[in-house]
C-alpha cells in the first residue's frame, strides 16, 4: 500500500489520474452529500454551461474565431429536440442526436459565409445570426407557439424508466460532460487539434505547411454547434419549458465570458469558467440588488490581473501526443515482441 | 526526370505595378538555385506565386511534369513543394517538436474518426511521427531544444527550426526565403552545411531567396538574378559576379563613367 503511494506521487500523470478520479467520484457523491433541489439544480445549470462553454471553445479558444451567437445553437438544440420529444414522441437520447446533427447544419451554414470573415467583423455575423434566430422563434407562432414557448416537454426515459427526480437528471449531465471532457480531450490532443490551432495562430502559415483552413473552421463550427445543440435538447428536457427568454445574446455573451475568463483554448479554463459564472450570481444573491454590479467588477478585475483566465493555455500539456507513455509503451511493444 | 520547375512566361501585376514581369525559369532536379536581387525586385513575389499565395496575372507554373498553377497553397505542399518565411512565422505557443509534427503530413491530415476512437494503432503511428520529427530536429541542430516554446527560441535558431518545419512536410522541393537573415557568421557557416545536407543526404532540392553574397556565392550551383521585376542574369556564381547589368542593378549606372572622367 504505501510503496502504491509513494509510486503515485513520483509519477505525475499517475497523480493526475488519481485526482481525477477523486473529483469524478466526489461529483457523483454530491446528491448523497447535499440533497438538497436547489444545490442540484445549480449543478445541473453548471453542466449544461459546462458543455456550451466548451462547445464555444472550439471555435473561438482553439480555432481563433470569435462568435457572438453561440446561444443561437443552443436554442436551436433546444427546439429542435422539445419539438421532436414533444410532438413525435421521440425518445429523448434519439432526439439527442437529432439536435445535434440539425444545430451542426446549421453551424455548417453559418460557417460557410463567414469563412471570408475573421475577428469584429465575423463577430458581427454571428451577433446578427443570433439575432435572427431568436426572432425566429418569437414570431413563427405555428411551430414555436411563439413568446409564450413551448411547455410540457418531455423528461428522458430509458426503456420506459423516466427520469423525473432531480438527482437523475444531475447523473445525467454529469455523465454527458464526462463523455464531451473525454472526446474533446481526444480530440485537442491530436494532430486534428494542432491544426486547428495553427489556424489561430496563423493562417497563412498552416496553409504553407498544408493545412486547408476551411476544412478545419467548418468541421470546428459544425460540433461546436452540435453540441450547443445537444446542451439544448437536454435543458428543454430537463426544464419541461423553452421560451425563446432564454436564448438570447446575453446568453451568447455569458457563455463567451466563461470561455474566455477560464482561459481560451484550455479544457479544463472551460470548466471552471462555466462553474464559477454559474455560481458567482447564486453566491452572490445575498446582496440581491448589487450582485450583478459585484460580479461586473470581479470580472474587470479578473481580466486586469489574470488575463489569461483561470485556467490559460500556458498551463497546456506541451506535449500532445503524451510521448513519454507512449515511449513506454512503445518499449513494452518491443520487449514483448 | 531531370527538371523540377519550370516556370513559363510568368507575370504578376497589383493594380498599375507589375512586380514580376515575364519571367521563364527552369530548375534541374538536385541543384541549389539562388534568387537574388536588390530590395523590390520581386524575389518574394515570385515566391509567393509557386507556393501558392499568390495566383500569376499570366504564365504558368510547372512542378515535376504537372502544372500546377492553379492549385492552392495548401495543395502544393501536398506535391511536395514546402517553405519559409522571410519574417519568421513559427507557431510561437507550440514547442519545437510540436512545430514539426503539425507540418507532418500524417499528423495534421489525422483522421477525426479515428481521432476520437483512438486505439493502439494510432498510437503506434503517432509515435512514428514524433521519431521522424525528432529526426528532423537532430539534422536542424535543435534536439536538445525540442520542448522549448518556439517564441523563447533565440532568432537564428527560430530560423532554423522554420527550415526544419519546411522539411516535417516531406518535401521535393524547400524554398527559403532569406534563410541566413539576422544570423551571424558561425550561424552561416552551419546554415551552410545545413542546406547541403539538406540535398546532399536527403535529396532534396533547394531555391533560396539571400542578400549576403558570400553566403550565396558559395552556396549556390545557379543564381538568377531579378531587378524591377524582370529576370536579368542567369548563370553560374562566377558569371553573376563579372556581369555588367548585375553590378548596375546594385550598384547603379555611371559609376564608372564618374571616374573616367
Amino acid at each position: 500500500m504505501q510503496s502504491i503511494i509513494i509510486d503515485l506521487f513520483q509519477k505525475p500523470g499517475q497523480y493526475k489520474k488519481v485526482a481525477g478520479f477523486i473529483l469524478v467520484a466526489l461529483l457523483a457523491a454530491f446528491p448523497y452529500i447535499y440533497f438538497n433541489n436547489y444545490y442540484l439544480h445549480i449543478a445541473i445549470l453548471v453542466g449544461i454551461f459546462v458543455i456550451l462553454s466548451l462547445s464555444l471553445n472550439l471555435i473561438t479558444g482553439f480555432t481563433g474565431q470569435l462568435c457572438l451567437g453561440h446561444a443561437a445553437f443552443y436554442g436551436v438544440g433546444a427546439y429542435v429536440g422539445a419539438l421532436l420529444m414533444k410532438n413525435l414522441q421521440m425518445n429523448f437520447f434519439l432526439a439527442l442526436i437529432v439536435s445535434f446533427l440539425v444545430t451542426g447544419l446549421f453551424g455548417l451554414l453559418l460557417g460557410i459565409p463567414t469563412l471570408r470573415l475573421r475577428g469584429d467583423y465575423l463577430a458581427i455575423v454571428t451577433l446578427g445570426f443570433g439575432e435572427i434566430v431568436r426572432l425566429v422563434f418569437i414570431n413563427w407562432e405555428e411551430v414555436t407557439n411563439g413568446p409564450m414557448g413551448l411547455r410540457s416537454i418531455p423528461a428522458p426515459s430509458i426503456m420506459g424508466f423516466v427520469l423525473k427526480e432531480r438527482y437523475m437528471f444531475y447523473y445525467l449531465i454529469l455523465i454527458m460532460v464526462l463523455l464531451v471532457l473525454f472526446l474533446m480531450n481526444r480530440l485537442i490532443n491530436s494532430g486534428f487539434g494542432m491544426a486547428m490551432q495553427t489556424i489561430k495562430a496563423d493562417e497563412i502559415a498552416a496553409e504553407s505547411i498544408g493545412i486547408y483552413p476551411v476544412k478545419y473552421k467548418l468541421i470546428a463550427f459544425i460540433l461546436s454547434s452540435g453540441l450547443a445543440g445537444v446542451a439544448g435538447c437536454f435543458y428543454a428536457s430537463y426544464v419541461s419549458y423553452i421560451s425563446p427568454t432564454t436564448f438570447v445574446y446575453n446568453t451568447s455573451v455569458t457563455i463567451l465570458a466563461m470561455v474566455v475568463l477560464g482561459g481560451l483554448g484550455s479544457l479544463a479554463g472551460s470548466v471552471i469558467g462555466a462553474a464559477v459564472l454559474t455560481l458567482i450570481p447564486e453566491v452572490l444573491r445575498f446582496i440581491s440588488d448589487y450582485r450583478m454590479l459585484l460580479f461586473g467588477a470581479l470580472m474587470v478585475l479578473m481580466m486586469i490581473f489574470k488575463p489569461e483566465g483561470f485556467w490559460g493555455v500556458s498551463k497546456r500539456v506541451k506535449n500532445i501526443y503524451k510521448l513519454k507513455a507512449g515511449r513506454r509503451h512503445h518499449e513494452r511493444d518491443i520487449k514483448s515482441q | 526526370m531531370s527538371e523540377i520547375l519550370r516556370a513559363n512566361n510568368v507575370s504578376m501585376v497589383f493594380g498599375g505595378l507589375t512586380a514580376v514581369d515575364n519571367i521563364s525559369l527552369a530548375m534541374e532536379d538536385n541543384e541549389i538555385l539562388s534568387l537574388i536581387g536588390p530590395n523590390g525586385a520581386g524575389k518574394t513575389t515570385f515566391f509567393n506565386m509557386l507556393t501558392g499565395v499568390y495566383k500569376p496575372t499570366t504564365g504558368n507554373i510547372i512542378f515535376m511534369d504537372e502544372d500546377i498553377t492553379h492549385l492552392k497553397a495548401h495543395q502544393r505542399v501536398a506535391k511536395g513543394i514546402s517553405r519559409t518565411f522571410q519574417n519568421i512565422r513559427l507557431f510561437k505557443d507550440m514547442t519545437a517538436l510540436e512545430n514539426l509534427m503539425v507540418a507532418h503530413p500524417r499528423c495534421n491530415q489525422e483522421n477525426l474518426a479515428r481521432v476520437l476512437l483512438g486505439g493502439r494503432k494510432l498510437k503506434m503511428q503517432r509515435q512514428a511521427i514524433v521519431e521522424e520529427c525528432e529526426e528532423i530536429l537532430e539534422i536542424v541542430g535543435l534536439k536538445e531544444k525540442e520542448g522549448e516554446l518556439a517564441t523563447n527560441l533565440p532568432y537564428g535558431k527560430q530560423r532554423l527550426l522554420e527550415i526544419g518545419r519546411a522539411l516535417a512536410t516531406d518535401p521535393k522541393l524547400v524554398l527559403l526565403d532569406e534563410p541566413g537573415a539576422g544570423m551571424n557568421s558561425v550561424e552561416k557557416e552551419e546554415l551552410t552545411a545545413l542546406i547541403r545536407h539538406i540535398t546532399e543526404k536527403m535529396g532534396k532540392n533547394v531555391l533560396l531567396i539571400e542578400h549576403d553574397m558570400k553566403f550565396v556565392m558559395g552556396i549556390s550551383d545557379r543564381i538568377l538574378v531579378l531587378d524591377h521585376g524582370e529576370l536579368i542574369a542567369n548563370g553560374v556564381p562566377r558569371e553573376i559576379q563579372t556581369n555588367p547589368q548585375v553590378i548596375e542593378a546594385y550598384l547603379g549606372k555611371g559609376m564608372i563613367d564618374d571616374e573616367e572622367e
